[in-house]
């Protein structure tokens, strides 16, 4: 620990019982961007699930939105060690896009418009755990928080939930993402506190 | 103006100075996707992320990760063809 | 590079909502004008945040200054402008950055452009090289909101009297002081034509402030003929 500099508090944050390990809440929602924020119209937007023997399965914006659609609340954690209670969603399960997938695959990247990826266990995406949002908190998921739609995992740490995400490839080795390749959990479980690799 | 949401490779130069002992901010770098070469100076500098992500100003593609635990420190060069330093 | 412990010595209020700190830290090496350090705080529970500043002064010992500008909502600014008290402690890391930086044997006229804050490090290089005694032409054109928002106003104008070869344009973008010539604008071609050099006598120009000011400028410098490498930039992220 560093030395304490007498009045200095920094951004509001409360300790919580029901908070990972080394979290703090977050009265905002704070904007975390590792590149430019891509524009993606949804016109053109199209989601693509691809299993490990290269079999596709597609949906544009009307098709996906054309799906059963869920509202999911959930508690978010992000690896920066801020945490947000109850955000609500909207959006598809994965379970209803997985549905028909014929894949023998245990694992999952899911990339994004602008080139983002992130690797997580297919079980994870499966069970009600896992959603592809469009909506936040009763809008159109802003473009800076990973709209027109993003990946929703809030089980795992929030780099999990990849923004713009345009699909997901099944694949039969995990495959690190665009964090995990540099030092960030290959899982990243916020309750085991497994932010980088060997935690 | 619009708010861009990053700073310039200057910067690289503190959060790196931990791992190495030269100064990577007079450092000129090769991008490995578009072939430019410039200052790691002139890079894009996205510091707002789990780690510190520079992009090569002409074709915005990663060239440096850093990601720094509280124990250890990730650095990814593969954006990068070489790094040319400098030794007055 | 590891941090040290730096304390406050003095401060000066610079506008209604920027003031200069005055630190001091032991061990501190020498530095360039144009270079920034590392500033981080630690709270009680061992929460702590880090950010960048500007030196805004030449080396002086073991006295280093830094001008803070409060971003309203920021987590650390407001508490530098308004909340850290004379001799309590910060950690700091620095010099840093070779690159954004006035050496005084260069020989070439520079051109300074400023957005807000950013006149920080462009700041550090007129004060330096008046301690120099170069005799490099200089221009600084100075974008603010108000004239209320501009830094180092008093010592500006009595340098632009006693220092030879300096000349200072303000630009103001929302209100612009009695007696300025023409309505508050963002700085654009006209201002960059009449206040700076011509390409052609190969000026090295250093660009400073908010990054979507930076951006707008050094694309209106390329476009007038300023090669690309002769456009140092240090942006300050979107808030400057
Ligand atoms: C090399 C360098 C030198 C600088 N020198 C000076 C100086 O001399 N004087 C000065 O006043 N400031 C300077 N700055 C800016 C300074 O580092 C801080 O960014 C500023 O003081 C705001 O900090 P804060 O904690 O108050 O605001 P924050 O709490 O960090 O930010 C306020 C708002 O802006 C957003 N934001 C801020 N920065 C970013 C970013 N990089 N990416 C995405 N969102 C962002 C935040 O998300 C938040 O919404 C410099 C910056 C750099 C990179
Ligand atoms: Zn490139």
């Amino acid at each position: 620990m560093g030395i304490v500099t007498p009045g200095f508090q920094g951004r509001p944050r409360a300790e919580a019982p029901d908070l990972p390990p080394g979290q703090y809440l977050t009265p905002d929602f704070p904007v975390l961007s590792a590149g430019p924020t891509p524009r993606v119209p949804r016109d053109t937007w199209e989601f693509v699930i691809s299993s490990e023997t290269g079999t596709e399965y597609r949906w544009s914006w009307d098709e996906m939105m054309a799906l059963p659609q869920e509202t999911p609340t959930v508690d978010i954690h992000c690896v920066t060690r801020w945490s947000k209670l109850g955000t609500t969603w909207r959006g598809v399960s994965l379970d209803t896009l997985l549905d028909g997938v014929d894949t023998a695959a245990d694992y999952a990247l899911a990339h994004s418009y602008g080139g983002y990826s992130t690797n997580l266990p297919l079980e994870d995406l499966r069970d009600g755990q896992a959603w592809l949002v469009h909506t936040y908190d009763g809008d159109d998921l802003p473009a800076e928080h990973g709209g027109p739609a993003r990946l929703l995992v809030p089980h795992l740490y929030f780099w999990k939930s990849a923004k713009w995400v345009r699909g997901i490839h099944l694949t039969v080795e995990d495959t690190p993402g665009f964090w995990e390749t540099a030092g960030y959990h290959d899982y990243g479980d916020p309750w085991r506190e497994q932010r980088y690799q060997g935690d | 103006m619009t708010a861009l949401p990053y700073v310039d490779g200057n910067m690289l130069d503190g959060p790196l100075g931990e791992v190495f002992a030269v100064d990577l901010s007079t450092a000129t770098a090769r991008c490995a996707h578009c072939g430019t070469t410039g200052p790691v100076a002139g890079l894009r500098v996205y510091s707002h992320a789990p780690g510190l992500v520079g992009r090569c100003p002409t074709c915005v593609e990663v060239m440096v990760r850093l990601v720094r635990a509280p124990d250890r420190a990730w650095l990814d060069l593969r954006g990068t063809t070489f790094l040319q330093i400098p030794i007055p | 590079m590891s941090w040290r412990q730096a304390r406050l010595v003095a401060h000066r209020a610079e506008t209604p909502t920027a003031r200069t700190l005055v630190l001091e830290v032991p061990g501190w090496p020498a530095h360039l004008p144009g270079q920034h350090v590392d500033i981080r705080l630690t709270a009680p529970d061992g929460y702590q945040a880090a950010r960048s500043y500007s030196l805004a002064a030449p080396v002086d010992g073991e006295r280093i200054e830094v001008s803070v500008q409060r971003v309203t909502d920021g987590e650390v600014s407001p508490f530098l402008v308004d909340g850290y008290r004379e001799g309590d402690p910060v950690e700091v890391r620095g010099p840093i950055g070779g690159w954004f930086v006035w050496r005084p044997q260069q020989t070439e006229p520079v051109l300074l452009v400023a957005g807000g804050s950013g006149v920080v490090p462009l700041m550090a290089m007129i004060r330096a090289r008046r301690a120099a005694g170069s005799r490099v032409p200089f221009r600084l054109i100075y974008s603010v909101r108000t004239p209320d928002d501009a830094f180092y106003t008093e010592e500006l104008r009595r340098r632009v009297r006693d220092d030879a070869g300096l000349d200072v344009a303000h630009v103001y973008t929302r209100q612009a002081p009695d007696g300025w010539r023409g309505e508050p604008h963002r700085l654009g071609l006209a201002d960059v034509n009449t206040h700076g050099w011509p390409p052609e006598l190969e000026p090295l120009v250093y660009v400073c402030g908010p990054t979507g000011f930076v951006e707008a400028v050094s694309d209106l410098l390329v476009g007038l003929g300023h090669p690309a490498r002769r456009v140092r930039t240090e942006r300050f992220g979107p808030t400057g």
